[in-house]
């Protein structure tokens, strides 16, 4: 087991209520947390989730309104920014518009005191690290957004912090320069062994770069997990809606037999899905599965497959998507890989009468 | 198409360039070759090439009571260099004074910044000659009436405004988020300030230093008001050689040389510190 670099222990964050005075609302809903030493962690969720709060309060900007914040161990308490070992990369960069990238880059040692003898070389290696030798005697405004990126980036990395955070550092970025950086960011992180925690609501960002992943939302912390596990095995609904695209097919437990439950549709038929939570007989729930664990056939008898009819069809190279209404009304869409040799012609067309299943494994139980 | 849009532009700039020639250089020229001319005993402007203002303004005089044929006299020298002081020490005080304040309204929640902005820009309404007035009582119940001290007050109160309004605006520009990252980088407070607020700033003290320094040079009233008769800068020499003694030609040598020092403290100032723009990305 790995050391536990930074924890969350039961952290709320409350502000004030902007139009009603005098109430209060949870940026950030008592949430625990623990990041690794050495782990790449991201901390996903849509906009005004509370992910740039999480952060702020590790970094010591915010202070918890109850709850603490331990770095190595250590409860942060009150401890002010410039004396927490953590450095941030800020989604404005925010370069100190008035000094060279050498000086902005060498601002961290020269408040710790590092001598300049051993600044120099320290400096260079840094901007070496980030792909920006010779840029030293420039102004942050002569840089691109990309090298200004770099540069915050080697501002921080170059006192070595034991933790670094990074509140969405690419989402300034154009797409093709962005998913270069995620690359490149994530082999520095390996290079380097420092954690990072990083903030970012675009899930493919998350799922790419990260080991583990903590999805939030409306300050809650829904689940944490590795790529796969936050893909393949969502706890509720909007961790399965928020990554990738999801069916949700609503009905009510029927019975259960180990982790394999079985759903009783509105139509009257019957899905079986897996769970792991604790459920009861008539109980409200939604089943859901992922459109290319979904599959067409011409006829089967087979259990989780049913009629339905091919509603629209949608060719887009490497696969082709169906909407299918099945019966009770519930719209679904199958995602088939065209990897058939040859040319891929659509497995049924539209208006056609198909059959619509899927495994009984790829199918979970979520409980709203 | 390129050449009607020059044509366009010049026309455009056309009546500005008519006001500068007609309100600033041509009266400029007048008072330059006035300053050469000579007064006859009529009060006349003879227009001649004389340099006898100047020399009389520098302290050297002919007629000297003790027989000799030059002696010195540092009354005008004198003036010059309280107003050069007097300017300088307004200056320096504005923003010591301004400058705590200038932050304070910077960093404020907006709602209360606008209302502290407009408190300081309320004494402003009221005429000046007016606000310099009330200040009589004041200063008469301090005993500092008629007091270089007295002239000095006056000054800084009546031109604090222009130094805080372009350090605020300057401070306020400062995104915060540079604080957070100085924080981040193991800056403390103090540390702080004096590596990322002051330098970034600077152009705002200097837009004020302009803003300040230039009129303080050349100004009358207060020093009329509040300094007494005693306490003499070249605006007031200026005003009296121009209303009092009826000397035209000694006036405009005086103010000469007023625009030439404003000028060479000015050029030294902006060559150090620029203009008060962009400072920060030379
Ligand atoms: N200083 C503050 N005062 C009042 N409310 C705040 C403050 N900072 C954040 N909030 C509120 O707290 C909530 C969470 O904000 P936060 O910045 O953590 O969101 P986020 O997850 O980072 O979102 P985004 O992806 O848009 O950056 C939002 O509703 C926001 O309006
Ligand atoms: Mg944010």
């Amino acid at each position: 087991m790995a050391a536990i670099a930074v924890e969350l222990r039961d952290v709320v964050k409350e502000f004030a209520e902007p139009e009603k005075k005098g109430e209060a609302f949870a940026a950030v809903n008592h949430v625990n947390l623990q990041i690794n030493d050495g782990e790449f962690f991201s901390l996903l969720g849509p906009s005004g989730c509370g992910k740039t709060t999480s952060l702020r309060m590790i970094a010591g900007f915010e202070l918890p309104t109850s709850g603490e914040v331990f770095i190595h161990g250590k409860a942060m308490g009150k401890t002010p920014p410039y004396q927490r070992p953590v450095n941030t990369v800020f989604q404005s960069y925010a370069l100190f518009p008035h000094l060279t990238i050498f000086d902005n880059v060498a601002f961290g040692l020269q408040m710790k005191g590092v001598s300049q003898l051993e600044i120099k070389p320290r400096v260079q290696e840094a901007l070496a690290m980030v792909r920006l030798p010779g840029y030293e005697k420039r102004k942050p405004k002569q840089l691109s957004g990309g090298q200004q990126q770099r540069v915050a980036l080697a501002r921080a990395l170059v006192n070595r912090p034991e933790v670094l955070l990074l509140d969405e550092p690419l989402g300034a970025l154009d797409l093709k320069l962005r998913k270069e950086m995620q690359l490149e960011l994530k082999t520095l992180q390996r290079e380097v062994g420092i954690t990072f925690i990083y903030v970012t609501h675009d899930q493919e960002e998350a799922l790419t770069m990260s080991d583990r992943i903590a999805v939030m939302n409306r300050g809650k912390l829904l689940q944490v997990g590795d790529s796969s596990g936050i893909y393949e095995s969502p706890n509720c609904r909007f961790v399965a809606d928020f990554i990738g695209d999801t069916n949700f097919i609503t009905g009510k437990v029927h019975s259960r037999h180990g982790d394999t439950v079985s759903v009783e549709l509105t139509s009257g038929v019957w899905v079986e899905a897996k769970s792991d939570q604790a459920l009861n007989t008539g109980q409200s729930v939604t089943v859901a599965v992922r459109p290319e664990k979904m599959h067409i056939r011409s006829g089967t008898r087979l259990p989780n497959w049913f009629e339905g009819r091919v509603t629209n069809i949608v060719y887009i190279g490497t696969d082709t998507h169906y909407s299918v209404r099945l019966p009770g009304d519930q719209l679904v869409r199958v995602r088939e890989q065209n990897d058939m040799p040859g040319y891929s012609r659509p497995l049924a067309n539209e208006g056609d009468s198909v059959w619509v299943g899927f495994a009984v494994e790829s199918a979970r139980v979520l409980v709203e | 198409m390129r050449e009607s849009k020059s044509v366009q532009g010049t026309l455009l700039a056309t009546p500005a360039m008519l006001w500068m020639i007609g309100l600033l250089i041509v009266p400029l020229i007048l008072i330059v070759v006035t300053s050469f001319g000579q007064r006859d005993p009529d009060g006349n402007v003879i227009y001649t090439f004389s340099l006898h203002n100047y020399i009389r303004l520098a302290g050297i005089k002919t007629n000297c009571g003790d027989g000799a044929a030059v002696c010195f006299d540092s009354l005008y020298l004198r003036i010059l260099v309280r107003s050069v002081g007097l300017a300088l020490a307004t200056t320096l005080l504005t923003i010591v004074l301004g400058y705590p304040l200038a932050y304070y309204v910077a960093r404020a929640p907006a709602r209360r910044r606008n209302m502290l902005l407009f408190l300081i820009l309320i004494p402003l309404w009221t005429n000046f000659v007016i606000r310099v007035y009330a200040w009589i009582r004041i200063l008469r119940a301090f005993d500092l009436l008629y007091t270089p001290q007295a002239v000095l007050v006056g000054m800084v109160y009546e031109f604090i405004p222009f130094m805080i309004l372009p350090m605020y605006t300057s401070l306020e520009k400062i995104d915060p988020s540079l604080y957070e990252a100085a924080a981040d980088l193991g800056a403390n407070s103090l540390r702080t300030f004096l590596k990322v607020t002051l330098p970034l700033s600077l152009p705002g003290v200097v837009a004020g230093t302009l803003l300040v320094f230039v009129p303080v040079m050349g100004t009358f009233v207060v020093s009329d008001i509040l300094g007494g008769k005693q306490f003499e800068l070249v605006g007031n020499l200026i005003q009296g050689q121009f209303l009092d003694a009826r000397d035209p030609t000694f006036g405009s040598a005086a103010s000469v040389i007023l625009m030439g020092m404003t000028l060479i403290v000015m050029i030294i100032y902006t060559r150090k510190f620029g203009f008060g723009e962009e400072v920060a990305i030379t």
